[in-house]
């Protein structure tokens, strides 16, 4: 069997357009994109199921019938497509009543959590590079008061700076 | 194979979408609603066992839907696989159905349960059990479609429920995601037809022997790239983690339990049935090894408890990847073992999580501390399921990564062994995982001073009821109670493993000698 060329580039047309909106951002475009995409596999059932014959009725078509399965799943596969694109229809329009677009957006936490990653924070747990500050910043205050008894500063100077 | 008890099998998939009208027509009535629901999945309950011992006694049961020769027409065929995954399917959606009828009139945020002005949750849970059913017991590739449609299409609404902005940007994510699988699967089965002339397994699994082994090929990488986006195994897992944590804890708690399951157990039918010792098992070795390793990595990185609990599930699918990957009879065994495990433990675990956002108010462990001392049941009830995650002995997670070890140690080569070694880390960290939430969240001080009473929502408090506390404390009886019933159990799914290797008693059912 040799498939029907024109009906096998369509189909590939249909998919492959339909591939390419639906890697858009916006929740119609990608709609859009799958009913292209749900149009063009239907049509390579079509492709598949052989050549063309005359109506799969019993009794009421001479010569060869065509494939009934392939339309049997197809018309199943239509049906299907027509409720999924139902709701996300009802999708798109709940998201753009929400913020007046339908972009699909990021997920934040994910971002949250990506952005502690990046800064090297455990959250609650202080890290080690935070334990080490927070042990050289006492060492720190504990000798600049050793230092202060010593010698301690001008006093008129520091609050002039802190004035400054 | 055709018996007495052939009339029971498509009861699994007509109760509850009668059960689904009649809640429907209920709406407002939720007492109704309520009953209807939990009669359907009771006696669903009782065919599925019904069922299970039928198969293990006499064989597969086969129902030809309309009278049709098998490969004509649509064929259920429930094996001992399919019956088991239906009862523990059906005991999760039950507990998980009682858990949000005891919520009651205290959820206000959450609209699981006949506080919806649309009361669709009853309906949708139901049609989503019918998916899944129709999943686990169909013969043919296009009505295995079918029924993940089914449960897509409910799960769309559950996950979306009230219509809540970060509802609905989860929701968007897992649509198209979910879309697109759709997509790939129905490719994949058009091409299916094209080169085979049937969608029937038990036909496909005797014809795929006669083409071209490139065809075959090409087919076997599509059908796995559809049901592994469906099953969340890396890298197809992205979805999973952002969609899941938003829903209702009982929605968020079934999906975790079922969903993903049913991209395995259509990976487990297909690779056993269609495609035994294909060239494409290192591959899912490869998978199964950076599934886990991802996951748990992702689990570590999280605050959120749910979002933890989403990427151990993500990490965990690669435990039931590796037994499939290994295709050995005991490989097999372990994992059905390990994913009727898994889909029980996860369940429960997001359960709890919902007791312990009503008890503290949150998920977040940075705002929560103490609940061991303010509320040591919910603390025992976490406890439990957390430790059977990690694989702690005796508790039946234990069990199935013994028996998944013990299957790749029994294969051998560089690569099963590389995966054993990376389970037996998986586990480890798991334990990390849970621990590092228990030690935050139960052990550590008391942040915000949660009195235990929830947070004051309407006027008053969200306090544990009974109505949530009784069905969480059943699901994690029955995971405790699988660890004690792990023999026959384990006997029961090592004889259903051997079937599938043997892959006849299912060709023979259904087919029953006669071939187009």
């Amino acid at each position: 069997m040799s498939p029907n060329l024109t009906l096998l580039l369509v189909a590939c047309t249909l998919i492959g357009t339909g591939v390419y909106l639906f890697l858009s951002r916006s929740l119609v475009r990608a709609l859009m994109g799958f009913l292209l995409m749900g149009n063009g596999i239907n049509l390579l059932f079509i492709v598949g199921s052989g050549p063309a014959g005359q109506p799969p009725i019993v009794g009421h078509s001479e010569g060869v019938m065509a494939d009934p399965v392939p339309q049997a799943l197809v018309l199943t596969a239509i049906v299907i497509t027509l409720g999924m694109t139902a709701f996300v229809l009802a999708l798109a329009h709940r998201s753009r009543q929400l913020d007046g677009l339908d972009l699909v957006r990021d997920d934040a936490e994910s971002r949250r959590i990506l952005e502690l990653a990046e800064t090297d924070n455990l959250g609650s747990v202080p890290t080690a590079r935070e334990t080490a500050e927070a042990i050289q910043a006492e060492g720190a205050r504990t000798e600049s008061r050793f230092h202060e008894e010593v010698a301690p500063p001008p006093p008129e100077e520091h609050e002039k700076g802190v004035g400054r | 194979m055709i018996s007495a008890y052939s009339w029971v099998v498509p009861l699994l998939v007509v109760l509850p979408l009668i059960g689904a009208g009649l809640t429907l027509a209920a709406a407002g009535r939720t007492a109704i609603q309520r009953a209807v629901s939990l009669t359907v999945l009771g006696a669903m309950l009782v065919a599925a066992a019904v069922l299970l011992v039928a198969a293990d006694r006499i064989g597969p049961q086969v129902m030809l839907v309309g009278g049709w020769l098998p490969w004509e027409g649509v064929v259920l065929v429930v094996d001992r696989l399919a019956a088991l995954m239906v009862i523990v399917s059906t005991t999760v959606t039950m507990a998980v159905l009682g858990y949000s009828i005891g919520q009651g009139q205290s959820s206000f945020d959450d609209e699981s349960d006949g506080h919806s002005p649309l009361p669709v949750f009853h309906p949708s849970i139901l049609v989503l059990a019918a998916g899944v059913t129709t999943t686990f017991i169909s013969g043919d590739l296009f009505h295995l479609y079918v029924g993940f449609e089914m449960l897509l299409a409910a799960s769309f609404v559950l996950l979306t429920l009230g219509g809540t902005p970060e509802r609905v940007r989860a929701g968007t994510t897992y649509v198209l995601v979910s879309l697109l699988s759709s997509m790939i699967f129905l490719v994949s089965i058009g091409l299916v037809y094209a080169s085979t002339g049937t969608v029937n397994l038990a036909l496909l699994s005797q014809r795929l022997g006669d083409i071209d082994p490139g065809t075959v090929g090409l087919l076997h990488l599509l059908l796995l790239i559809g049901f592994a986006v469906k099953a969340a195994v890396f890298p197809m897992s992205g979805w999973l983690p952002d969609s899941y944590p938003t829903a209702p804890a009982p929605v968020t708690a079934v999906f975790a339990g079922l969903l993903t399951k049913v991209g395995i157990y259509a990976i487990i039918r297909t690779q056993t049935l269609l495609f035994p010792h294909s060239r494409f098992d290192d591959l899912l070795l490869w998978a199964a090894l950076l599934t886990m390793i991802f996951g748990i990595l992702g689990a570590i990185a999280q605050d959120d408890i749910k979002r933890m609990l989403s990427y151990t599930l993500v990490s965990h699918i690669g435990f039931m990847l590796f037994g499939i990957a290994v295709g050995s009879t005991a490989g097999l065994a372990a994992a059905i073992f390990y994913t009727l495990h898994h889909i029980l433990v996860q369940t429960t675990l997001f359960l709890v999580t919902g007791l312990v956002e009503r008890v503290g108010g949150s998920t977040d462990t940075a705002r929560l501390g103490d609940l061991a001392r303010i509320s040591p049941i919910v603390g025992v009830l976490f406890f439990i399921p957390a430790m059977n995650l990690a694989g702690i002995p005796p508790f039946s997670g234990f069990l199935g990564k013994v028996g998944l070890v013990q299957a790749g140690v029994a294969e051998g080569g560089w690569l099963p062994l590389t995966v054993v070694g990376a389970s037996v880390l998986t586990s480890l960290l798991t334990l990390y995982a849970v621990a590092r939430v228990w030690g935050r969240a139960f052990w550590s001080e008391n942040p915000e001073g949660i009195t235990g009473q929830g947070p004051l929502r309407g006027g008053h408090h969200e306090a544990l009821g009974l109505g949530v506390l009784v069905p969480t404390i059943a699901i994690v009886v029955v995971g405790v109670g699988i660890t004690l019933a792990a023999g026959p159990l384990y006997d029961v799914t090592t004889r259903a493993a051997v079937d599938l290797a043997l892959r006849e008693p299912y060709v023979v059912a259904v087919l029953q000698g006669g071939m187009p």
